[in-house]
């Protein structure tokens, strides 16, 4: 081995080193400001306080608030997204032609390329004001209905690919031993497939609801800006990720106790991502070992 | 006796019959529910012309934005996202294909490797807001580059850095091991043999990845508006040291607005970036088409 091999080899090392030193400066920069924010509010608060009114004269700092905005928004899509995607992946991998899947895939594929702020844009211009239709007027300009539904169909894309590939790593010989005992199509799926791809589904299910908490933009559109502890879809609430971007664009002082809530904001939203993806990569790697 | 062995038979047909009705049901559900998402796609499209294409004119994209609606253009937009697509490629590809290299072809299975490739599976699930705030911290505060379109490149080139390097990986390892072995054969070096036979064999899928995460970056608007891209600025930037607003950026900010002629302009807007996007995302795909088809190992 000459020098010049040796080199290169360190420097391809650097470079995916780069990626340990990512990580490591996310932790450093959201623990250096969360720690001096709980210098000044108390933990207990920050996790059982109703009220968060950081950017008000009576401040409070209550996380709950905004965790319920992220949580129901995250609900909804879920909602749309899991029923929706499972069932085309069943569809796809079970019924339809290989001429239709292969127009079908790439068409669904398009709307995870889709920048999320035009999604914003359609829940805010078009969404809201078809369900404000079908819904009359109690439903709020601003809601969680809205966005939650457009960011389903967001991440639609996310669990109907995966659920297919999951689907399809399934052995052939167990779909023709449930064929070979009369089962139709649909008994095959439901008793012999979905279950024997069940920890896959989960992996996809888990990573869309991680998208889903992290979704920034078709929030801070469509979903207002209104912290409100309520599980009530036709009201203005606000994400996690809304009020981060709704302090970075005022003008807050550097290294003042309003700048540093978004780091604590950021450090829980960071966390509950951090769990959910681990979660997924460790039953990935769990149900990959299962079938070889 | 007889007549009790033919209900029951009539019986077992008669589940059959609802076996089948269940089966054609559930294929009618997943006709619906595919065309669902086509459907969504295609009112987002028509919703998006409808509103913007009246809007959209030359003077639109080579005016500056105004506080008039109807003179508001997007020119220093578009420069400000020629400049991050530019810059973030500039930084993230060689970066990310030389992580991707080594996972691939030098430490595939120690334990460092292990780790870095644990990490990059987390890295990729981090939402992009929270790689706003490093930026704004490490680049924008601690090397006081400020809310340049530097600190914007380098924020999205660690951000779409993890793509990058899970297609190169895919990429590579479509290359068959008799490839390298041949090259090693004739006495090439590791080093030789990456460069000579398996980038250019892998070249396609590599340009793939490479063009979907150019595409990713410059439809991202979060971690921008977190370190502090300005959605007003009258000039258009001319060093990576400008302060540079992006079209995502100045759509954000035009749906903000509450008159409804800035909600047009957002529109029109959207009109260029999904092209952009599209575009995109079709040279890729032609380019995993060629992928495809080309290598027959």
């Amino acid at each position: 081995m000459n020098l010049k091999e040796k080199i290169i080899e360190k420097l391809l090392l650097f470079c995916s080193l780069v990626t340990i030193l990512t990580t490591l400066g996310i932790i450093l920069v959201l623990l250096v400001q969360t720690f001096k924010f709980f210098s000044e509010v108390s933990l207990i608060s920050f996790l059982t306080d109703t009220e968060w009114t950081p950017l008000f004269q009576n401040k409070r700092y209550g996380i709950l608030p905004l965790l319920s905005g992220t949580i129901l928004t995250t609900l909804i899509a879920v909602v749309v997204a899991v029923p929706l995607g499972l069932i085309i992946a069943i569809y796809l991998s079970q019924y339809a032609h290989d001429s239709l899947r292969s127009i079908v895939k790439p068409g669904l594929e398009v709307l995870a390329a889709v920048p999320t702020v035009v999604y914003g844009f359609f829940a805010l211009e078009f969404v809201t004001p078809l369900l404000q239709s079908v819904l009359g007027p109690g439903l709020s300009g601003f809601n969680a209905l809205s966005p939650g539904i457009v960011m389903g169909v967001m991440i639609l894309p996310l669990v109907s690919s995966l659920s297919e590939d999951a689907l399809y790593s399934v052995p052939k010989n167990l779909r023709e031993g449930a064929y070979a005992l009369g089962s139709t199509r649909f008994q095959t799926a439901w008793k012999v497939i979905v279950p024997a791809a069940f920890s896959g589904i989960s992996v996809s299910v888990i990573l869309a609801i991680s998208r889903a908490i992290g979704e920034t933009m078709i929030v801070a559109i469509a979903a207002g800006q209104q912290p409100r502890l309520t599980f009530d879809p036709t009201v203005p609430i606000e994400t996690m990720t809304t009020y981060i971007v709704q302090v970075s664009m005022g003008d807050i002082q550097h290294d003042s106790i309003e700048y540093r809530t978004i780091f604590a904001v950021g450090i829980t939203l960071f966390a509950m991502t951090f769990v959910l993806n681990n979660l997924s990569f460790w039953l990935k790697k769990r149900y990959q070992e299962e079938y070889k | 006796m007889k007549g009790k062995r033919f209900r029951k038979r009539l019986k077992r047909f008669k589940n059959v019959r609802k076996y089948e009705l269940q089966d054609k049901a559930f294929q009618y559900l997943g006709i619906f529910c595919t065309f669902f998402g086509i459907v969504v796609l295609g009112a987002l499209l028509i919703d998006v012309l409808m509103a913007g294409l009246k809007r959209l004119d030359w003077d639109f994209l080579t005016s500056l934005p105004s506080r008039k609606a109807s003179e508001a253009g997007i020119y220093t937009a578009w420069i400000g996202t020629l400049w991050i697509m530019i810059l973030t490629a500039i930084i993230a590809l060689p970066m990310g294909i030389g992580a991707g290299l080594y996972l691939e072809e030098y430490g595939k299975k120690n334990k460092l490797a292990n780790f870095i490739e644990i990490n990059i599976a987390n890295l990729a699930g981090v939402p992009s807001i929270i790689y706003g705030l490093l930026g704004l911290e490490l680049f924008a505060r601690a090397m006081h580059l400020g809310d340049s379109i530097l600190t914007g490149a380098l924020t999205l080139a660690l951000l779409i850095l993890p793509i990058i390097i899970v297609s190169t990986r895919e990429a590579l390892k479509a290359v068959p091991y008799s490839i390298r072995e041949a090259s090693y054969g004739i006495g090439a070096t590791k080093w030789q043999t990456i460069w000579h036979q398996v980038l250019p064999a892998s070249m396609s899928g590599i340009i793939t990845g490479a063009i979907l995460a150019i595409s990713r970056a410059i439809g991202e608007t979060a971690p921008l508006v977190l370190i502090g891209s300005l959605s007003y600025i009258s000039f258009a930037p001319t060093s990576p040291l400008d302060p540079f607003s992006v079209l995502p950026i100045q759509i954000f900010n035009w749906i903000s607005r509450p008159q409804p002629e800035f909600a047009e302009n957002a529109a029109a807007a959207i009109i260029i970036l999904l092209g952009i996007t599209f575009l995109m995302n079709g040279i890729a795909v032609y380019f995993r088409y060629k992928a495809q088809k080309k290598i027959k190992w």
